[in-house]
């Protein structure tokens, strides 16, 4: 799953994205000596010159391109395409109005996979936060062979989807290795159907998420923790704060930005899951088994039906899905990250008590 | 908090000690049993690379205790593995370089050049964060196959670079940007342009924020299954994931050698992730902060 990887280095977008008008220069990463700000920040050069404009056209030029003709482009053809019925040969002729986005939304299979999908944000917040939270702290600390131990915790994160859900189904298919371990250890009674169930599946599916994407929590929070300057738990603990008084009242406050785009980032990979499903259940069984999400309902019923229409329109409706719960939390939840950032008064701030519990510490 | 500083205070500076200790011994502890349920799948698929098919059959999760090294002699042997690892290679390798050759120039142009549209510029690029593959991925193969690179590694890659700039962009912006300006206006004097600053300075300023996005890039690309499953159906171009699946299907009953197969295949992004992990923390440090 390229995207959640990929968008995990989104994270100070949330600060630059929404309407930011040159907001990049006043961003600029911690660490980096502030000198550079407020110089290139605030040069106000409006009249360019020719040659500064070829420059630009050479430098912008080749990745604008690219990016309008493979990301932009096609989305806005997904919207296009959502209005024919078209096998995906020659030009789409056949105009249906909305009858794509009726059948999708009456759709009972459709209903599934969006259960599944709200299911599966859901426990990946619940499941992976607490866990790698409670992990970065403790790994934030020098210790022997830490580098090594961040490694190897990253491990599962860093192999591919593939390797990955190859490894499980085998492991975990009726004759398989954790059924075997169960009968060995004496624990016969909890073999299960892992897989097959539908009981069960979403579950395994969850437990499979939560192994392989724990470690980019973890990453992101090190990431953050590192950000946090030691003085402040230094001078706490000078003023008697137990270790854990320090995390919870000092640490845990200050990595709240980080931990709010960790589930940002989260809940869009989780609201766009394709790879696990389609390799562990594939096409078939994933909507027996329970496990279907709205990205292999599109895959299955678009591109594996021939009905390119259909597969765009299912894409549109993923889309405008994933954007009306990014919007929302970025409206509710990240709205005091980025209140500098944006326009919004910051004024209004704090009469929200939200704001207020989070100053005090 | 008033009363919990007064009470903790006095046993602090005796106990601080031994509380380190005993808490290093915890965390120790806890650290192991963490590594050993990330590991142990991956120690599955790789000890059972070494075992036959009969013992997997009746002892699924046994140690090898004969060590068979044929299965895994087999795949790096046979052509059709090291052509797929050739063709992830060509894919990453290739992904990586666009990227972040064309990351770096937008982002030199949008962070050392102010002109009206940069703003919009700049927010059309981060935006593109919304459009994950998945949405755009029908429409995409169907523009691939029209531009007549279906099946091969070109309509793999040109797209790839295209979703990997937003993020590049986003991290090499800020990096460009803290450059001093009175870096630029020395490099002026001593008569260089703001291109050939940008060739002779900021390559080398920005190189913490370049390898970050590197690695990702590459590694984004290795693993990347959705895009070659739509666009490589004939098995001559296939990247290594999609490899690895159609093996995995066509010698299902062959569990070992899927086994062997599976391990060789995550090799490189292994080695490749563990060489620079701290890179990647370093690199995000910067970035999530809020």
């Amino acid at each position: 799953m390229a995207t959640v990887r990929e968008m995990a280095q989104s994270t100070d977008n949330a600060p630059g994205m929404p309407g930011s008008d040159g907001g990049v220069q006043t961003q600029p990463p911690s660490g980096q000596p502030p000198a550079g700000r407020s110089t290139s920040g605030r040069r106000r050069r409006r009249g360019i010159g020719w040659a500064a404009r070829a420059e630009l056209l050479i430098l912008i030029g080749p990745a604008l391109v690219v990016f309008l003709a493979f990301v932009i482009l096609p989305v806005i053809l997904a919207a296009y395409y959502g209005f024919f019925s078209w096998n995906g040969f020659g030009t789409p002729t056949k105009f249906v109005g909305l009858r794509n986005y009726f059948t999708i939304l009456t759709d009972p299979a459709f209903h599934e996979a969006v259960g599944h999908n709200f299911f599966i944000v859901i426990m990946s917040l619940v499941l992976q936060g607490p866990v790698a939270l409670v992990l970065a702290l403790l790994l934030n600390r020098k210790m022997r062979f830490q580098s090594l131990i961040r490694v190897l915790i990253f491990v599962p994160y860093v192999i591919s989807e593939v390797v990955v859900g190859i490894g499980w189904s085998l492991m975990l298919q009726s004759e398989g290795a954790l059924n075997g371990l169960l009968e060995k250890l004496g624990l016969g009674a909890l073999q299960a159907d892992w897989l097959a169930d539908p009981a069960l599946a979403i579950w395994t599916l969850m437990a499979i998420i939560t192994w392989k994407y724990v470690g980019f929590a973890i990453i992101l929070f090190l990431a953050g923790l590192q950000g946090i300057p030691d003085e402040l738990a230094e001078a706490a603990a000078i003023d008697g704060a137990s270790y854990w008084q320090v995390q919870r009242y000092i640490v845990l406050p200050l990595l709240g930005p980080t931990i709010r785009i960790w589930a940002f980032l989260s809940i869009i990979g989780s609201l766009q899951l394709f790879d696990l499903v389609w390799i562990i259940w594939g096409q078939y069984v994933s909507s027996t088994a329970g496990t279907s999400t709205m990205a292999t309902y599109m895959v299955s019923n678009g591109r594996g039906a021939g009905s390119y229409g259909y597969g765009s329109a299912v894409a549109v409706v993923l889309f405008l899905i994933s954007l009306a719960v990014a919007l929302v939390y970025q409206r509710f939840v990240l709205r005091r990250d980025t209140a500098g950032a944006l326009t919004h008064r910051p004024t209004a701030e704090p009469t929200t008590d939200s704001t207020t519990d989070e100053g005090k510490s | 908090m008033a009363t919990a500083v007064i009470r903790t205070r006095p046993p602090r500076t005796q106990r601080a000690p031994g509380q380190t200790r005993s808490g290093t011994i915890i965390i120790a502890f806890l650290a192991l049993v963490l590594i050993a349920l990330m590991l142990a799948p991956v120690a599955y698929i790789i000890l059972g690379g070494f075992r036959s098919n009969s013992d997997i059959t009746v002892d699924p999760s046994g140690f090898p205790t004969i060590w068979h090294w044929e299965n895994y002699v087999d795949v790096l042997t046979s052509g059709v593995f090291w052509r797929q690892v050739l063709n992830s290679t060509i894919a990453a390798v290739a992904t990586t370089a666009f990227t972040v050759g064309l990351g770096l120039m937008a982002a030199f142009g949008l962070s050392r050049y102010s002109f009206r549209g940069r703003g919009v510029l700049y927010a059309l690029f981060t935006a593109g964060l919304m459009f994950p593959m998945t949405v755009a991925i029908t429409p995409l193969y169907i523009l691939v196959r029209d531009l007549g690179l279906a099946n091969s590694l070109a309509g793999v890659i040109v797209p790839q670079i295209a979703f990997a700039l937003p993020m590049t962009i986003i991290i090499l912006v800020p990096f460009l940007a803290a450059i001093p300006n009175e870096l630029q206006e020395a490099a002026a004097i001593d008569g260089c342009s703001r291109l050939g600053f940008f060739w002779r300075m900021v390559l080398r300023l920005s190189l913490p924020g370049v390898i970050t996005v590197g690695i990702l890039a590459f590694i984004a690309s290795w693993n990347s299954y959705m895009l070659p499953l739509f666009i490589l159906n004939n098995e001559a171009a296939y990247t290594l994931p999609l490899g690895t699946q159609a093996f995995a299907s066509r010698y299902s009953v062959d569990t070992a050698k899927v086994l062997a197969f599976t391990s060789l295949s995550m090799i490189p992004a292994l080695v490749f992730f563990s060489l620079f992990e701290r890179r990647i923390v370093g690199g995000l440090t910067g970035a999530v902060k809020g």
